[in-house]
């Protein structure tokens, strides 16, 4: 998707960007959870989504998820990966709060 | 989409991009690895067995810190791959050692965290099963930040020793991989563990 040779030889704005992005949406989280007193239900789907949020920042700006050399291949072992994690972890909320 | 007629150097050997691409499925299979800890976690979290609870024990300037230090090296991990990218070992070498730096200091302050939870809360493994799924999923990611440590410096010493050449290229750029994964997980953590244990 990006030039190099246009990348190299700039300011890393898209770096300072993603710090910039990760550090607001951390303290947008904990003030969502320390100073707004919303639904426990409301606060922990606001800070769930804030963190795979951050996660696709790390991984566009950080990790170069989306440059060429492979990334199809690169982007379904990633996205397999998440797949499987949020089947394990919401399943198994799932069926344990699980009542009748 | 449209192909880059300059290719990173970490990329310009079959070999190199083959094994980028392998630790790419081996970061997936660790997204797995880590649900699996979350889910035990989650699950037990109320197991408290009269013990200390996550209201108890959890500090949010520690964790707040902790996690502000995992950021920014994860940041200049970032600039490390810049410089590798300008094939410029100096610069490289440097952002590598900051980020050293910081991890080091998360994991100082991780240590001290658990050493406070056992001697000073009684807050052990054995203490109630929300315990042992925190300090099994916590500690299996200091485990990583601290491998990724050591593997860093071995790095760090290639670099200085053969500067930067398709091999180390690739190397410099699978730790930073590595390093940046390690800051996704420690975000979940911060979210599903800390977080969530002051509303929970």
């Amino acid at each position: 998707m990006s030039s190099n040779n246009h990348e190299l030889n700039k300011f890393p704005w898209k770096h300072v960007i993603g710090l910039a992005l990760s550090l607001i949406l951390t303290l947008i989280a904990l003030w969502v959870v320390v100073s707004l007193s919303l639904p426990t239900v409301a606060t922990l789907t606001i800070i769930v989504l804030l963190a795979v949020c951050q996660a696709f920042i790390q991984l566009l700006m950080f990790m170069h998820i989306n440059e060429n050399h492979g990334r199809g291949y690169r982007i379904l072992a990633i996205a397999f990966g998440f797949y499987i994690a949020v089947v394990v972890v919401y399943g198994s909320l799932w069926i344990m709060w699980f009542t009748v | 989409m449209e192909t880059t007629n300059h290719t990173p150097i970490e990329y310009s050997t079959e070999e190199g991009s083959n094994k980028i691409l392998g630790f790419w499925v081996f970061l997936g299979a660790e997204i797995v690895l880590f649900s699996a800890l979350f889910s035990v976690y989650l699950v037990l979290h109320s197991h408290t067995a009269g013990g200390p609870t996550s209201k108890d024990l959890f500090e949010v300037k520690e964790f707040m810190i902790e996690t502000f230090l995992l950021l920014i090296s994860s940041f200049t991990c970032g600039l490390g791959t810049i410089e590798l990218r300008r094939h410029n070992v100096k610069g490289l070498v440097a952002w590598l050692v900051v980020t050293l730096l910081l991890g080091l200091g998360f994991i100082g302050m991780e240590l001290n965290e658990f050493i406070t939870y056992v001697t000073v809360e009684h807050a052990t493994l054995q203490t109630s099963a929300f315990l042992s799924g925190f300090f099994v999923l916590v500690g299996t990611h200091g485990a990583h930040v601290s491998f990724g440590i050591v593997w860093m410096i071995c790095v760090i010493i290639q670099l200085l020793r053969r500067g930067v050449t398709p091999v180390t290229a690739r190397k410099a750029f699978i730790i930073g991989l590595y390093w940046h994964f390690l800051d996704v997980v420690w975000i979940f953590i911060f979210t599903a563990v800390y977080l969530t244990g002051l509303v929970l």
